[in-house]
């Protein structure tokens, strides 16, 4: 027996006694909450914040294009109210709308994590643990609204460290409304199509859909300069209701009852679809 | 019993296990031993009859960390750590046992910090190894265990299997290492078509295709002369040279070496690869 062999089979040893020789117990208990708990959470979100393309959706995108095509309209008053006498700026507008588009893609790509874990199989995995399938999702929609308060957070940080001003209410109820509507809605839509398509691509062409929505639902160009015929239809797009909505507390109109069906109304569709779906997934097994 | 259209994949496998024993569940392609795991851990829903482990479904049993299984199908997320990855899934039980024991057992402590992605096919065989013993469970459930792990790779996982098996875990596992299921298994399950068709000790699935085989270089004989031999069951040809299957090998020989000019004789026993494909081929008795 060489020197090798030696150490290996005393490694192995070691490996075989470092276990008391117990017999295998028939006493056990299930998990609680579907197996639900803070460290999967935790590390789903380590995931997440570990992927470029997430980083860039969440945080790097929304502040830099505040900081190019939102600060610099810094001195363009919102409303009649002038600036000098305490109105708001159309960046503090665009500041909004930024917050709110990132908030919408981090909590698309938290929710389209069950496409790549279908895709890669993890999905098939999970199913040899206790966890119950609805604390999966649950984590998942968490995450979404973990992301989404990052994506609002640092782009309102943005906007306050540059200057922009708002009262503390519209602070709050803009963050709040960006934060809530974007990251719900679209934690369903991602997971919506995670269920549907289990592709790794799937979710990059989500993406592209989300931002074609924004454009429409006037995230990105003010729905007001665009041709009546857009508006008309921007109206029953899922981007337009939260984002009249986000904004209200800017403008001091208010919103249209419209905005709040649009919300609501996309909010359950793309619920009903990912509980019908998730149904589906579960069920075929 | 579990058909997929017209075909029947499963049909009726009774099977009764005793605790720590380590069966070799072995079959040609398609012959049902995926979708006989499918079934016992809930992936796969059997179309007639009832699957229960412990006594209970077998969704339940997972639950309460009764079985655990390693999958081929089963995958991995890319962008997790090895470490990450059993944390991830020890949060998942009631009562694992901890990280570090398992990725020991498993062989991978010393690659905890690298991505999945990183790892090579038998270190994420490994890693699966190590999640499925987390919840340290009665029935441990392997498909292909040992694909893609080198020699002492293999070896090390086969005694870390040993030394549970002597503390009440049972395993079944589906190979294709035929060498493995004979080195290894207490017990060794045939299946083909759906059925089994052997059960029992490496050594006695060996003699259900019992007899040798007798190769010889022969001379002046024709085939129908050698099938004449008393004990000779068949015959087959290449050449000069004959191969006689027989149950009486010695009988045989001592009749080749004195009424012919037989040369070059070789006598070998069936193994368990000959018992494999007599027993799982076609048209074979069963």
């Amino acid at each position: 027996m060489t020197n090798l062999d030696a150490a290996q089979a005393a490694s192995v040893a070691e490996r075989i006694t470092a276990r008391p020789l117990d017999p295998i117990t028939l006493d056990r208990r299930v998990p609680p909450f579907g197996s639900f708990n803070i460290t999967f959470l935790g590390i789903e979100l380590r995931r997440k914040l570990r992927n470029r393309r997430t980083i860039i959706f969440t945080i790097i995108f929304p502040v830099g294009m505040f900081f190019l095509s939102g600060y610099p309209n810094h001195d363009i008053p919102l409303t009649a109210v002038p600036i000098a006498q305490g109105g708001l700026s159309v960046a503090a507008y665009i500041m909004v709308s930024m917050a709110l588009y990132g908030a919408m893609m981090s909590a698309t790509a938290a929710g389209g994590a069950v496409a790549v874990e279908r895709a890669q199989g993890w999905s098939r995995q999970l199913r040899l643990t206790p966890l119950n399938p609805v604390a999966n999702v649950a984590t998942k929609i968490i995450a979404g609204l973990l992301l989404g308060l990052i994506a609002v957070g640092a782009t309102y940080l943005a906007g306050a460290l540059s200057g922009i001003h708002m009262s503390a209410a519209q602070w709050l109820s803009s963050g709040l409304a960006s934060w809530l509507l974007g990251s719900t809605v679209f934690t369903a839509l991602g997971l919506m199509v995670g269920y549907m398509v289990p592709s790794e691509n799937a979710m990059q062409l989500t993406s592209l859909v989300v931002v074609f929505f924004s454009f429409v639902g006037g995230l990105f160009y003010p729905l007001s300069m665009m041709p009546p015929v857009v508006q008309a239809i921007a109206a029953w797009t899922p981007v337009y209701g939260i984002g009249e909505i986000a904004r209200a507390p800017l403008t001091g109109s208010g919103f249209e009852p419209l905005a709040m069906i649009n919300a609501i109304a996309w909010l359950v569709i793309f619920s009903l679809g990912t509980i019908l779906l998730f149904r589906r997934d579960t069920k075929r097994v | 019993m579990k058909s997929f259209g017209s075909v029947r994949a499963v049909n009726g496998i009774d099977l009764t296990v005793r605790p720590g024993e380590i069966i070799a569940f072995l079959g040609p392609n398609g012959a049902g031993k995926t979708t006989t795991i499918d079934m016992l851990l809930g992936l796969g829903k059997p179309d007639s009859g009832t699957v229960s482990i412990f006594g209970r479904s077998p969704r339940a049993a997972i639950a309460q960390g009764h079985v655990s299984a390693v999958l081929q199908t089963g995958g991995l997320l890319k962008d997790l750590t090895v470490r990450e990855t059993v944390r991830l899934t020890a949060t998942l039980f009631a009562d694992p046992r901890p990280v570090d024991e398992v990725l020991e057992r498993a062989g991978i402590a010393d690659i905890g910090d690298r991505m999945v992605v990183k790892c090579s096919g038998g270190q994420q065989q490994r890693l699966r190894f190590a999640m499925a013993l987390l919840s340290d469970p009665g029935l441990l459930i392997l498909d292909e265990p040992t694909t893609g792990m080198d020699v002492t790779g293999r070896r090390d996982f086969w005694n870390a299997i040993r030394a549970d098996a002597a503390r009440g875990r049972t395993v079944l596992f589906a190979t294709h290492y035929l060498d493995e299921a004979d080195a290894y298994a207490d017990r060794i399950i045939l299946v083909r078509q759906g059925r089994i068709v052997a059960d029992g000790t490496a050594a006695e699935v060996k003699n259900l295709a019992s007899g040798r085989t007798i190769r010889a270089t022969i001379s002046g004989v024709d085939e129908s002369e050698l099938a004449a031999i008393a004990g000779v069951e068949t015959v087959e040809r290449h050449g000069d040279s004959y191969s006689l299957t027989t149950r009486d090998s010695d009988a045989v020989a001592r009749h080749l070496f004195t009424a012919t000019d037989a040369y070059d004789v070789e006598i070998t026993s069936h193994g368990l690869e000959d018992a494999f494909i007599a027993l799982t081929t076609e048209g074979s008795a069963s």
